[in-house]
């Protein structure tokens, strides 16, 4: 519940503010950066460990959930990505695992942690990262640059400016063929890092109202919370997938 | 929305697990994966061998059952024939041996009797002429009929 002398709207809205440092652009929300940074090095931590004592034989119990979701993944790589790559399964494996993690820190209960650190004077506390647009337009970005970089490597410049004027209409309407790469292009990272932050934000926001409701709350943030693990595995699973399939397309000529 | 520094902080952070995982994550599981896929698929294909060696080797049993008990059955076929024939050998040995007994036994009891039949003719002669002497003891003179008697005596 909302700590004394505040209004709803005062609650929502604090809930809602990064721990920023410096102003204008040159600013750091440290909450996203420390709390995303810490669930990535923890769990690809454990992943090292694990990776490096894992042997052929019988696996154990972390072993083998680690291999069944590294497994997974490779799985839909295969599927979809027919080139040979050494970065689209670790890219897929880092997408999927650390949006998950991060994506989970939605489970724990809204006041937890930002109260237990405002005791030591922190004064705000946003704990879920992908519902700061850093950090998922951070993501896409980058792998709309590693996209960038596929085409141009596998097609070659000329190849790239080729399929950019000609596809998809032909050589003649090349203006309106530019005009359409440019959108389908921008689009993709766009509606990549928006899809991720926007269903983390309105599932976040939801736990957030069901906070306000007093002795109601746990009636209905335990099958939110329930019905939020499916989001929180599917957001993860949706991004990591369209990365494989716009690498896909990196790779293949149209 | 706020977009600031923030972004290639996390660009940053991403940038990096991406290595990580590249680096020291996926490589290791994929090779132990990969030989664990190896090891099975050698263990099933030993299985399969196996069971195909054991296959054959029932079979081989089986042939050199059926061998043996052709084999036993001639042994058995032909000791009864060396039985036998054993059998015939010993018999016609022992009829024979009984042949030349009899033979023997035969000659020899002509020979007694023919023995007896001396002793008995001298002793009959004897007798005779005991028999005779005494009574001509009475009715002769031996001076007389000495020279008859010494004939009948000749004649036996």
């Amino acid at each position: 519940m909302s700590t004394q002398g505040q209004t709803s709207t005062e609650y929502i809205v604090h809930h809602l503010t990064n721990l920023k440092v410096g102003t204008g652009f040159w600013s750091l929300h440290l909450d996203t950066l420390i709390i995303s940074g810490l669930l990535g090095m923890m769990v690809f931590g454990l992943m090292w460990r694990v990776a490096r004592g894992a042997t052929a034989g019988v696996p154990g119990p972390l072993q083998n959930f680690i291999e069944m979701t590294v497994n997974m993944i490779d799985a839909q790589v295969r599927d979809t990505f027919h080139g040979k790559s050494e970065l689209i399964t670790p890219l897929a494996i880092t997408i999927f695992v650390w949006v998950f993690v991060m994506n989970a820190m939605d489970l724990i209960p809204v006041d937890f942690l930002p109260s237990l650190l405002g005791l030591t004077g922190v004064p705000y506390l946003k704990v879920v990262p992908t519902t700061d647009p850093n950090a998922t337009f951070a993501m896409s970005i980058t792998v709309f640059l590693l996209m960038m970089f596929y085409n141009l490597k596998v097609k070659g410049f000329g190849g790239y400016t080729r399929e950019v004027l000609t596809v998809p209409f032909g050589k003649w309407l090349f203006p309106i063929n530019i005009m359409f790469r440019v959108i389908e292009d921008l689009a993709k990272p766009i509606s990549l890092a928006l899809r991720l932050f926007g269903n983390m934000y309105a599932g976040e926001m939801v736990f957030i109202l069901i906070a306000l409701l007093g002795l109601a709350q746990p009636l209905l943030a335990v099958p939110w919370a329930i019905f939020h693990i499916l989001i929180i595995t599917l957001q993860a699973f949706v991004f990591m997938m369209l990365t494989i399939v716009y690498m896909a397309m990196a790779h293949e000529s149209h | 929305m706020d977009i600031n520094a923030t972004l290639i902080g996390q660009a940053v952070w991403f940038g990096l697990f991406i290595w990580f995982t590249m680096k020291f994550v996926w490589p290791p599981l994929q090779r132990a994966m990969h030989e664990r896929q190896k090891q099975i698929a050698d263990g099933l294909a030993a299985a399969e061998r196996g069971r195909q060696e054991l296959e054959q080797a029932a079979k081989r049993t089986e042939e050199i059952l059926v061998e043996a008990r052709h084999k036993a059955q001639e042994l058995l076929v032909q000791a009864d024939k060396r039985a036998s024939q054993i059998v015939e050998e010993a018999k016609n040995v022992a009829k024979t041996e009984g042949e030349r007994l009899l033979t023997g036994a035969k000659a020899e009891i002509e020979q007694e009797v023919f023995r007896a039949k001396e002793a008995l003719r001298t002793q009959v002669a004897a007798l005779v002429v005991a028999g005779a002497e005494q009574i001509l003891n009475r009715e002769v003179d031996a001076k007389v009929h000495a020279e008859l008697l010494t004939q009948i005596q000749g004649r036996f």
